[in-house]
């Protein structure tokens, strides 16, 4: 018999902190696929932001780097520069990326920092209970917006790869999901491209994975999926939003 | 025949796998893993056409499928 599907050689073979269903699960194995499809895998370190991604380093055999919550930008575009050989990548929730990080994600961007980001958008602060974050979507009840979330008092979700498809500075963006067979191989080629952009030296790029929260947001796994597709993707549409 | 091993300790029974199978292959049992997940197994195992559907879905990379030569 011959091994036709097999786990990525870069997982560890070990069981991650991840709830079950958690799409945090998919976007790690797919990275570590798209990475070992590019042959990139020993010239690859990994800065972690803080939240339920940081539980990826247990079972992701990279270098990696924690960094304070929303710094991880910064801190990898001050390892690129210095060591503009390796392949430097973020894993950074939207809480981090979007709200404590906002201005790191932004001035690294602008910068056209050669580094790649994935973007892990949930629609709330996961690891600390569910709490509000710029992406949560409107009338979406957490523990912080108990009767959904009002735009009057709130503000509006906060699309990323729309805000920094504003800038100069990115040379790749792109919006993917994981709720299906089609948008799994979708999102792989997407990190792909990503990281073929920072070997080509062209630049900032992001992939930003539409996730889900089964644990926060009350719902079984597959139930969250259905989520994704019925109002994630309405307010977070999947596609290229910049390829240079 | 193709067919699928799911690594059970992997496992968290989130029927993403269950679900997406297009020839009921994969199903649960009253059986537990170390972590207490409900895990997955293969019940319909002849009926496995080795597309790999459970496999790419599956977000735990619990699965490795297998066919002929
Ligand atoms: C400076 C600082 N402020 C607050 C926290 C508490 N904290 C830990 S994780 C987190 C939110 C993480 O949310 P997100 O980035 O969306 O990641 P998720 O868990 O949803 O994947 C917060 C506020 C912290 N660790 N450090
Ligand atoms: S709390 Fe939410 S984001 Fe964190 S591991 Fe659980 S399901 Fe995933
Ligand atoms: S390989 Fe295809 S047919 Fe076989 S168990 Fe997986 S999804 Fe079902
Ligand atoms: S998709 Fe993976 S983790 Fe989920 S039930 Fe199937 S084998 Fe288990
Ligand atoms: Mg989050």
């Amino acid at each position: 018999m011959k091994k036709v599907y097999s786990r990525p050689i870069g997982l560890h073979r070990n069981i991650n902190g991840y709830c079950p269903g958690c799409l945090h699960s998919a976007a790690g194995k797919i990275i570590m696929s798209a990475l070992e499809e590019l042959n990139l895998l020993e010239k690859t370190a990994m800065v972690d932001g803080v939240g339920c991604c940081a539980n990826n380093n247990n079972y992701m055999d990279l270098d990696a780097i924690g960094t304070p919550h929303g710094r991880a930008c910064a801190t990898a575009s001050a390892i690129k520069r210095c060591s503009p050989e390796t392949i430097v990548i973020t894993y950074q929730g939207d809480g981090d990326l979007a709200s404590i990080g906002l201005a790191e994600t932004m001035m690294a961007a602008n910068r056209g920092d050669n580094i790649t980001v994935f973007f892990i958008n949930n629609a709330n602060y996961g690891m600390t209970g569910g709490q509000m974050a710029p992406t949560t979507l409107l009338d979406m009840k957490t523990t912080t917006t108990p009767f959904g979330r009002n735009p009057e008092e709130h503000g509006y979700p906060m699309d990323m790869c729309k805000v920094l498809s504003t800038l100069k500075g990115p040379s790749y963006i792109a919006r993917v999901t994981c709720t299906d067979v089609p948008n799994v191989r979708k999102a792989k080629e997407a990190v792909k491209e990503a990281l073929q952009h920072q070997v080509d030296g062209k630049g900032f790029s992001m992939v930003e994975f539409v996730s889900n929260c089964p644990t926060n947001w009350g719902l079984t796994p597959l139930e969250s999926l259905k989520f994704i597709k019925e109002h994630m993707l309405a307010e977070y549409p999947l596609g290229v939003y910049r390829n240079l | 025949m193709p067919k699928i091993e799911i690594e059970s300790e992997f496992c968290k029974g989130c029927l993403f796998c269950v679900e997406a199978c297009p020839k009921d292959v994969i199903g649960t049992t009253s059986a537990v893993n170390d972590k207490g997940y409900q895990y997955a197994v293969p019940v319909h195992q002849e009926n496995c056409i080795g597309c790999s559907i459970c496999a790419i879905i599956c977000p735990d990379a619990a699965i490795e499928v297998y066919k002929e030569d």
